[in-house]
């Protein structure tokens, strides 16, 4: 049956080129995570009316992050090249695409992590401030807490670009569903192997959906 | 307890500067209920929140238990506010954790050890009435139990001082009073110094024994409930006063009662911070032959007893009506007879 409706798809080659994919998005949205609440914190926090509030730093990251949100994405990995290489040693396969897409995806999760702590609501700052707290305690016990929620629907959001970005990567040898949709699809006109990697692209996009939902919905108390 | 000296805070917008709370001096005593009474403006939040340096003032002094605040490094401020609970209009609790953890948190933050985190939240919980509630979240909760969350959540470090920024403004009145109650009882069992601002006389008359009136930043009349509310001289204060007191118009009703009720004697009764003569009506009726018709008034309850005015109509000979009379003139109870406008 499988082999009637995709006969030029090879089983194993698919599994391979799903993982890929897999590592790539796992690994990059774990790394957008860190370093987009890193810069998002520290938007909010260098904010006016802020913990840490100051407009020169405010000013820097505010521009950092708006540069590289405004570079489209098959750019930056041809300007990234160099780093890339540094970095990893190579510009080819799954792993030499993370830079770029941690890059790519974490100053578009730092503008969503600043909306969310900007939802937190003042008043229970300033009830731990009148409790004592010292602000790595209002950071790590109330503000990160409290927007939770917002903070994982956002990264659920930036997890699904994230999956596209890599299949942008796929095309100039990252490796990964887009890759072998381009390379063994396109150029060879077996649409069949298109057809697939569509089928699993989404099917992934939804699974990341389902569990973004899922916790975030959990997780809010409100 | 709490010594304020020249404080003052202004902020400075755009094209003014507002002096929220203009050179003002308070001695605050302890195991007293302070209430700070003001019309929206007056800068009565500015003034509380002066109080642990939520803000910092532009001027003058406050210190706590003879502990200068204001000459406090960040990290001094941060110990001394463990000391002094704060609590809120709008609750300010973690959504994200339960009644129990929310209670827990300042203890976090003074870093109790677990187990007697445990034990003191339990404690705290029972305290304020919400044995069984620990696990739920503050969503779950009605307006009257937020607020007792954060009563809790505020006297978890054994602070000195509770601070109640308009803590009953946003629950109704029912509520208010069981919150009110709760202070009380609080202020007794603990001897905790409450300093307390609201906009409601209510709040002032069920629980303060001192009240401070403010507008414009500045006090303008200071002393024991009881005082303010028999001798209010600002006219602020006797606007605030009537709030309770109700019925500006008590000439109007005193001539309709001297219209219709000719026969015997009228008189008009004054309570001042009554504890011993509250049955005084029933007292006069039972001792004496003469029938009591109570006619119109207004009693109150306040800290310091019961306070207001009754006007009532004595029938009966009028000699045992005399006898009545001085019989009354002999309790702590004022009496006028045939009182007039
Ligand atoms: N952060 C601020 N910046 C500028 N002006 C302020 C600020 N906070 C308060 N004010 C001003 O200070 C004055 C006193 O405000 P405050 O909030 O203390 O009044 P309030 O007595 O608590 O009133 P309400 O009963 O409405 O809460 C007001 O004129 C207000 O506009
Ligand atoms: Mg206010």
């Amino acid at each position: 049956m499988f082999e009637q409706l995709f006969p030029n798809v090879s089983v194993e080659d698919i599994i391979t080129a799903t993982n890929e994919t897999m590592f790539m998005t796992l690994i990059s949205v774990a790394g957008t995570f860190v370093l987009g609440l890193a810069l998002g914190l520290l938007l909010y926090l260098s904010g006016p009316g802020g913990l840490w509030q100051n407009k020169g730093l405010n000013w820097v990251t505010a521009s950092l992050v708006n540069v590289f949100r405004a570079i489209p994405f098959i750019i930056l990995i041809l300007l990234l090249f160099p780093f890339t290489d540094f970095l990893m040693g190579t510009i080819r396969g799954p792993k030499a695409a993370l830079p770029a897409l941690i890059i790519g995806g974490a100053p578009f999760y730092a503008r969503l992590v600043e909306i969310a702590l900007k939802e937190v609501d003042k008043g229970v700052i300033e009830a731990a401030k009148s409790m004592g707290s010292k602000y790595t305690t209002i950071i790590f016990r109330v503000l990160l807490p409290e927007s939770m929620p917002a903070l994982i629907s956002g990264i659920t959001v930036t997890a699904i670009a994230l999956i596209g970005y890599t299949a942008v990567a796929g095309v100039i040898g990252a490796g990964g569903l887009g890759d072998f949709a381009y390379f063994y699809g396109f150029q060879r006109s077996d649409f069949d192997v298109v057809l697939i990697c569509t089928i699993l692209i989404v099917l992934i996009v939804f699974i990341f959906q389902f569990i973004g939902d899922f916790a975030s919905r959990k997780l809010d108390k409100r | 307890m709490i010594s304020i000296k020249d404080l003052s805070k202004v902020f400075q917008t755009k094209d003014q500067e507002v002096r929220a709370v203009d050179d003002l001096s308070l001695t605050i005593d302890k195991g007293e209920i302070f209430g700070v009474i003001g019309y929206s403006g007056a800068g009565k939040s500015t003034f509380i929140r002066l109080l642990n340096r939520l803000e910092d003032p532009t001027g003058g002094n406050i210190s706590v238990d003879d502990q200068d605040l204001t000459a406090m490094n960040k990290n001094q401020l941060r110990i001394a506010r463990q000391e002094i609970g704060m609590i809120f209009q709008h609750f300010n609790l973690l959504w994200s954790r339960t009644v129990f953890d929310n209670i827990a948190f300042p203890l976090e933050i003074a870093g109790v050890s677990k187990q007697e985190r445990k034990n003191r939240v339990n404690e705290l919980i029972d305290l304020v009435g919400l044995s069984g509630r620990g696990n739920s979240y503050p969503s779950q909760l009605s307006g009257g139990q937020k607020q007792r969350v954060g009563i809790a959540r505020a006297l978890a470090n054994n602070p000195k001082v509770l601070l109640c920024d308009e803590a009953t403004s946003a629950l109704d009145p029912e509520t208010t009073d069981s919150i009110l109650d709760l202070l009380v009882d609080i202020n007794e069992k603990l001897g905790l110094t409450i300093v307390l601002i609201t906009h409601e006389m209510h709040v002032i008359r069920k629980i303060c024994h001192q009240v401070a009136v403010m507008e414009d930043g500045r006090i303008v009349e200071q002393g024991d409930v009881l005082d303010v509310f028999l001798h209010p001289k600002q006219k602020v204060t006797k606007r605030f006063v009537d709030q309770v007191m109700g019925d500006p118009e008590k000439e109007h009703s005193l001539q309709l009662i001297n219209d219709k009720y000719q026969t015997g004697e009228i008189l008009r009764l004054h309570f001042v911070g009554e504890r011993t003569n509250q049955a005084l009506i029933s007292d006069v009726s039972r001792k004496f032959e003469v029938d009591v018709n109570i006619l119109h008034g207004k009693i109150t309850q306040t800290q310091k007893g019961a306070y207001g005015t009754m006007f009532v109509q004595f029938v009966g000979e009028k000699n045992e009506i005399d006898r009545a009379v001085q019989y009354i003139e002999s309790t702590s109870v004022e009496v006028e007879v045939s009182p007039s406008v």
